[in-house]
């Protein structure tokens, strides 16, 4: 574990960058800190490996202060990864990625070979080895920087806004990378970033920092976003909090309705019982093929919905799976519907039922008030 | 019948044997000025108020005129190659210095944040990763200085013949063989030529990992192309 304790930094000019800091960064997850532009996140994380020394208070990892062992040791103990990966321009991909084992003293070829491991591991093509930086991409570059940084397995890892200088496709991309390999390896993670939505995909503890240095919040991000500590934080968090927090409930409580859901093929007998306004027509493996109008002659009066061909029929839009996706993706679904209707599916694709946006709300309201119900339990 | 390359025998030397004594005149300043370059403008990047008042003494150097180099040290090192080369060592400061302090300089922070972060000490960095980027733009430094020197050797022609090719200069006149001008000015200027090419070439081959014409890529990092004239300004 990391501790910071009520750590302070003044730069030689008086800029007082970080304010009496505390936090505990736990093991093996990974801890967002996020803020305003100059509120002290680099400073911070820069003071874990030394590259900044702190003017007041210690920092501790695993119950030693750092200031105990020497610096390069320390430093080699913890990757680093920054924004545009700061890699070696003058040295191959390979070479980039072995600049640690190497100067730990591992042999050439080993630490070649873990090289093109950890090329695998972070998704990036072996074939890149040999390459220069300035021919990878600016997401393979940020790639090789991840591997460069886990080289020699350190223990932890210090990112500093990593992924900002790449488009929000490839970011996502590289998220979702690092949570996987979070998944896999267990390093101890201090992220750095300005972007909170990052910060909420990202974190398992998220710290809210504001201008000064100082901390306005540590707290899970659901947490975060259901009680923000105060007026700063709720402003950052920005004014879309509520439905941002949809995303740490789940879509599998939805109550599904399967009246208003026919195959094709169905008798015109089985249509008129339906009693909603639209209906989903399947095909017959119970895939979802578009929205049909129960009051358009059409469906009732020719007889199967088959007859009159599928090619008229509202286009369904995404679909959800309630065991995987959130409420949030539900509601979406439901807005980006023709029918104001959500259509859930299980993993094959088939359709388990239909939703309306009038049930997603009421799920919504129950969800929250569950959680205010815990938070009070918490606080309490 | 005397030839183009038939060179006066006070010279005391043939026409090979001046190209010799040409190359050594001006490339052993080139560097010993790189030698004294690359801590004065590490010294410079450490201190950076160094560096305006290095840079001024190493142009005032630059405009003290050879003779008056010449005059001072004739008393202390006599009518030889020494007091030739001296002041070229000089001269190539004005070039090498900012040459160095620019390349070490054009290292983005990241990389430096990145080497400190993995840990490397001061001197490490400085060899494994300042330098190596940096080549480039010494090596754009080492050819203007290179090319300047190869002609001012000429100028030890004023001290008993230590101007190698450039003697021919005066026995031309001496002589009434123009020839040898034309000889002298050729020589000088095909030398100049080949040890920039050369220079080219160990900068192609110690830069791999530079982006090259045609399908070139853009780095993510900011990364400034090194021209000669963009390192010399
Ligand atoms: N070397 C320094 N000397 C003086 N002041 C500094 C120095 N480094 C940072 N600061 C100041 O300290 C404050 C915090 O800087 P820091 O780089 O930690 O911010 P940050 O949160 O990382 O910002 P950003 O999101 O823009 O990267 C800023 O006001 C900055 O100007
Ligand atoms: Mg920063």
């Amino acid at each position: 574990m990391i501790r910071i304790d009520s750590v302070t930094k003044r730069y030689p000019d008086g800029t007082v960058a970080v304010d009496r800091l505390s936090l505990e960064i736990p093991d093996r997850s990974i801890t967002v800190l996020v803020g305003p532009s100059g509120c002290g996140k680099t400073t911070t994380l820069r003071m874990i490996n030394r590259m900044v020394e702190p003017t007041e208070g210690t920092i501790l990892l695993d119950g030693e202060d750092i200031q105990r062992q020497p610096v390069t040791t320390l430093r080699r103990s913890m990757g680093y990864v920054i924004q545009n990966a700061g890699l070696f321009q003058h040295r191959t991909i390979v070479d980039n990625i072995a600049t640690v084992p190497r100067m730990l003293g591992w042999g050439k070829q080993r630490a070649r070979e873990r090289a093109a491991e950890l090329m695998e591991r972070v998704g990036l093509d072996t074939s890149l080895a040999k390459r220069y930086p300035y021919q990878l991409s600016g997401g393979q570059q940020q790639r090789v920087g991840v591997a460069r940084a886990l080289a020699a397995d350190p223990p932890v890892l210090l990112m500093d806004e990593p992924f900002s200088a790449v488009d929000p496709v490839v970011r996502k991309g590289l998220q979702d990378e690092l949570l996987r390999i979070q998944d896999e390896l267990g390093k101890t993670i201090v992220f750095v970033t300005h972007d909170i939505d990052e910060a909420i995909t990202l974190g398992t503890m998220v710290a809210v920092l504001r201008e000064g240095g100082r901390l306005a919040q540590y707290a899970p991000p659901a947490e975060l976003l259901s009680t923000p500590a105060d007026g700063f934080v709720e402003d950052f968090l920005g004014a879309d909090r509520g439905i941002r927090r949809l995303s740490f409930f789940p879509s599998a409580p939805l109550e599904l309705t399967t009246d208003a859901v026919v195959p094709a093929d169905a008798p015109a007998e089985r249509i008129a019982a339906v009693r909603s306004p639209y209906l989903l027509v399947t095909d017959p493996d119970g895939r979802p093929l578009g929205w049909a109008e129960r009051d358009r002659p059409t469906a009732g009066t020719i007889g199967t919905i088959e007859a009159i061909g599928t090619g008229r029929l509202l286009p369904y839009g995404r679909p959800f799976v309630p065991g995987a996706d959130s409420l949030r993706v539900a509601l979406d679904c439901a807005v980006l519907s023709p029918t104001g209707w959500a259509v859930a599916v299980d993993d094959e694709g088939r359709v388990t039922g239909v939703v309306s946006q009038q049930t997603i709300g009421e799920a919504i309201r129950a969800a929250h008030s569950a959680g205010r119900a815990e938070d009070e339990k918490a606080a309490g | 019948m005397s030839g183009f390359f038939d060179i006066p025998s006070d010279l005391q030397h043939s026409w090979a044997g001046l190209i010799g004594l040409h190359m050594r005149e001006a490339l052993l300043p080139v560097a010993a000025g790189l030698l004294l370059a690359l801590p004065l403008a590490q010294v410079c990047g450490r201190f950076r108020w160094l560096y305006p008042p290095v840079l001024g003494v190493t142009t005032v150097l630059y405009a003290i005129p050879s003779l008056a180099f010449f005059v001072v040290l004739i008393d202390y090192t006599g009518q030889t190659e020494l007091t030739v080369m001296i002041p070229l060592a000089l001269y190539s400061l004005v070039v090498l210095v900012p040459a160095i302090v620019d390349g070490v300089r054009s290292v983005p922070d990241e990389t430096l944040a990145a080497a400190t972060a993995m840990g490397f000490g001061p001197v490490r960095r400085y060899l494994q990763v300042q330098l190596p980027i940096a080549a480039p733009a010494i090596i754009a430094g080492l050819r203007v200085a290179t090319a300047s020197s190869i002609s001012l050797v000429s100028v030890g022609a004023l001290i008993g013949n230590q101007g190698a090719l450039g003697n021919l200069l005066a026995a031309a006149q001496k002589y009434d063989r123009p020839e040898l001008a034309v000889n002298s000015v050729l020589t000088m200027a095909a030398l100049a030529v080949l040890c920039d090419a050369l220079l080219v070439l160990l900068r192609v081959l110690l830069t791999p990992w530079m982006p090259r014409g045609g399908s070139r890529r853009k780095p993510a990092a900011r990364r400034e192309e090194l021209t000669p004239e963009g390192a010399v300004r």
